[in-house]
């Protein structure tokens, strides 16, 4: 246990260190303080968190995460401007373009304009020709690139780069990018090979007015989107983000599972559903593998060939190794794949050859269907709990209906019937753990730990089957089940909690040994 | 505006006048602007030399704000090329993020050859093709080259 406190105080107590630097320091001066420190782009907390605002661990397999709404987010890139404005002494809209342009790093923005500072300017579309206000110009001789229109009159626009569009072409560019593509901070030049980036005073200029409001909204999302340690909650429609300190690098060490406010419960590092205690990159590698079921193609390259001279497939299925192509009647060796004929005299190479090779192809053949095999045993077990998760409304609506029920039936009162729904909870969130437990096992090596693993998988197995017939139960006993109920259910959390602690602590510190390269 | 009718005629005249290398274009009816036939004379330095593939390259209606697509009609074994009836090439400069309103149907076709002549396996479709591209590179050329002459000898 001692390791495991070692690690929640050492998470705590960074935060706590970035709190009391601030305090001493100063805004601005600590971030530069910690740059120094960690080598790392944007380390530091964005919000102004006290520690009792963040959800703080207790258990290996959980990580300190907080969820921030729209209004703190707005209020986090006021504050970033406002600090860069004060530092740079430029105006504040000026900075907001800036700070875009450098994917919200504050620090490489200031750094690099104390270095050069109208380098910068330039590059984000602030150069000095742009002190008059950029305009749409008729240039005699044009032919716009994009439509090739050439009439006299024409209208056209050029940012610094001078890659000149008639305006209706740039306008219906632009509009593209942001309706369609939903971009908005970083758009290119129209022309082929310019990356200079649409600034906004052209962005201004050549958007149409409906679309100004969408714009902006996209060039919020965009602080969210540049962050590491920020994520937009996946569910649909949701406007929450999730802060959380783990980093890609870590994610071999930990599988950061965090909630959001409309509880969703989804995975920091990849965004998919909470997949605990299985790492990301293993998560990859086996949807991947079901995905494309590549198991059961080459357990087909085991047993047939293709025909030397026309390509169609054969399947072998004598012990002969003369064969005949059905469609073309070449007649070849199954062995060498050289032409019969050539087999009358050097018969005896060939089967000695046969013998080796022969009881090599067999092995292979074995090799291969071993591992069928054992893939769909772990394949079922994922896919039986999968299936369950997928019944989550169901049984919940089911659920719903027994709880009314019991209310009229027993007089228990609303508050007293709630064991069910809890139940219901657990039961899912430990079908989702399960399920994800399989895919985990498929890839770690037959060893002492992974007998632990499954013995861990068993027990939790156990108890969410005992939990689980008790929904199956009339609703007329379940008021004398009560106890048991809430007992096996407490049994059914307690066990997902070991089996998660064990496996995250043991992947922290690297000891599980897996049959694939977590990368 | 004409869907960029205008803008297409210049491009398929230019095309048809002064062709990129091994190349050939003409349109599938004289009456739609939008589907292009190709036909592509494989590469002499790859598997694919002495072949004669045929694809299709559709235009869509806000060409060319919005990106061409491109298949082949004729089978190929190419990690770039999906291999089922479709045969779409996966094309970095197609994709919707990187295609720009000014680069042109030449700057594709010619593209497309040098895919055929030096493969992307890392932005493969066909993943077991590229695997096999980078690990045992003779057997891939094999059989490149006996489709080539199954599929595209005629
Ligand atoms: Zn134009
Ligand atoms: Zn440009
Ligand atoms: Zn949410
Ligand atoms: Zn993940
Ligand atoms: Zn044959
Ligand atoms: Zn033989």
């Amino acid at each position: 246990m001692d390791s495991e406190d070692e690690f929640i105080s050492g998470m705590s107590s960074d935060q706590e260190m970035d709190d009391d630097l601030e305090d001493s320091l100063g805004e601005g001066e600590w971030e530069y303080l910690l740059l120094c420190y960690f080598d790392d782009d944007d380390d530091q907390g964005l919000f102004d968190t006290q520690d009792k605002d963040i959800k703080s661990s207790h258990k290996p397999h959980e990580v300190d995460f907080k969820v921030i709404g729209p209004r703190e987010i707005q209020a986090a890139q006021d504050k970033h401007i406002e600090e860069a404005a004060l530092i740079l002494g430029l105006p504040t809209e000026t900075c907001a373009i800036l700070l875009r342009y450098f994917h919200w790093n504050k620090d490489r923005l200031i750094e690099s304009y104390m270095d050069r500072p109208e380098q910068v300017l330039e590059n984000a579309g602030f150069g000095p020709s742009s002190k008059s206000p950029p305009k749409a110009q008729v240039v005699p001789g044009f032919v716009c690139e994009i439509c090739c229109e050439d009439e006299p009159g024409l209208e056209t626009y050029a940012m610094k780069c001078g890659h000149r569009f008639c305006v209706d072409c740039y306008r219906q560019y632009l509009t593209q990018k942001i309706k369609d593509e939903g971009e908005a901070a970083r758009i290119q030049c129209p022309k082929e090979g310019c990356s200079r980036i649409v600034d906004s005073k052209s962005l201004d200029l050549m958007v149409p007015g409906d679309l100004h409001e969408r714009y902006q909204v996209l060039l919020t999302r965009t602080y969210v989107d540049d962050k590491e340690n920020l994520k937009w909650c996946p569910a649909p429609n949701c406007e929450y983000a999730v802060e959380c300190g783990i980093k890609k690098r870590q994610l071999n060490q930990i599988v950061p599972s965090v909630q959001c406010t409309c509880s969703h419960s989804f995975c920091f590092g990849c965004t998919l559903n909470e997949h605990q205690p299985t790492p990301c990159s293993l998560v990859k590698k086996w949807l991947k593998k079901c995905e494309d079921d590549s198991e059961t193609a080459n357990w087909i390259s085991a047993n047939t060939k293709e025909c030397p001279e026309c390509g169609s497939t054969i399947e072998k299925n004598g012990g002969c190794n003369h064969m005949t192509c059905r469609k073309c009647k070449h007649e070849f060796c199954w062995i060498c794949m050289g032409p019969w004929s050539e087999h009358g005299t050097s018969w005896y190479n060939c089967n000695r050859f046969e013998e080796k090779s022969g009881s090599e192809a067999r092995d292979a053949q074995a090799r291969s269907r071993q591992s069928l095999e054992r893939y769909l045993h772990y394949y079922n077990r994922y896919a039986n709990h999968e299936q369950s998760a997928k019944l989550d409304k169901d049984l919940y609506l089911k659920t719903e209906k027994k709880m009314t029920n019991l209310q009229t039936m027993s007089g228990m009162s609303w508050i007293e019937v709630q064991f069910l729904d809890q139940a219901s909870q657990i039961l899912q969130q430990c079908r989702q753990t399960l399920k994800w437990t399989y895919a985990f096992a498929f890839y770690l090596q037959r060893e002492n730990l992974a007998h632990i693993f499954e013995d861990n998988q068993k027990d939790l197995e156990m108890a969410v089957e005992n939990l689980s017939e008790m929904f199956e139960k009339p609703t007329s006993e379940l008021s004398g089940l009560k106890v048991d109920m809430i007992n096996r259910t407490a049994y059914c959390q307690k066990r997902r909690i070991i089996l998660l602690s064990d496996t995250a602590e043991n992947l922290r510190n690297g000891v599980w040994k897996f049959t694939v390269d977590l990368d | 505006m004409a869907g960029g009718q205008k803008r297409i005629g210049k491009e398929l005249a230019e095309v048809t006048k002064d062709p990129p290398e091994g190349i050939t274009v003409s349109l599938v009816s004289e009456a739609d602007i939008y589907n292009w036939d190709i036909q592509l004379e494989g590469p002499e330095d790859s598997p694919y030399a002495g072949g004669t593939f045929k694809l299709l390259l559709a235009l869509p209606t806000d060409y060319p704000f919005k990106p061409p697509t491109l298949n082949f009609k004729t089978k190929v074994y190419h990690p770039n090329v999906s291999n089922d009836d479709k045969g779409s090439m996966c094309l970095g400069m197609l994709r919707s993020e990187e295609w720009k309103p000014s680069s042109k149907i030449s700057g594709v076709l010619r593209t497309a050859r040098n895919l055929l002549i030096e493969p992307n396996p890392d932005d493969a479709v066909e993943t077991q093709i590229a695997e096999q591209y980078k690990s045992s590179r003779k057997d891939f050329d094999k059989i490149a080259r006996d489709w080539t002459k199954k599929y595209a000898k005629a």
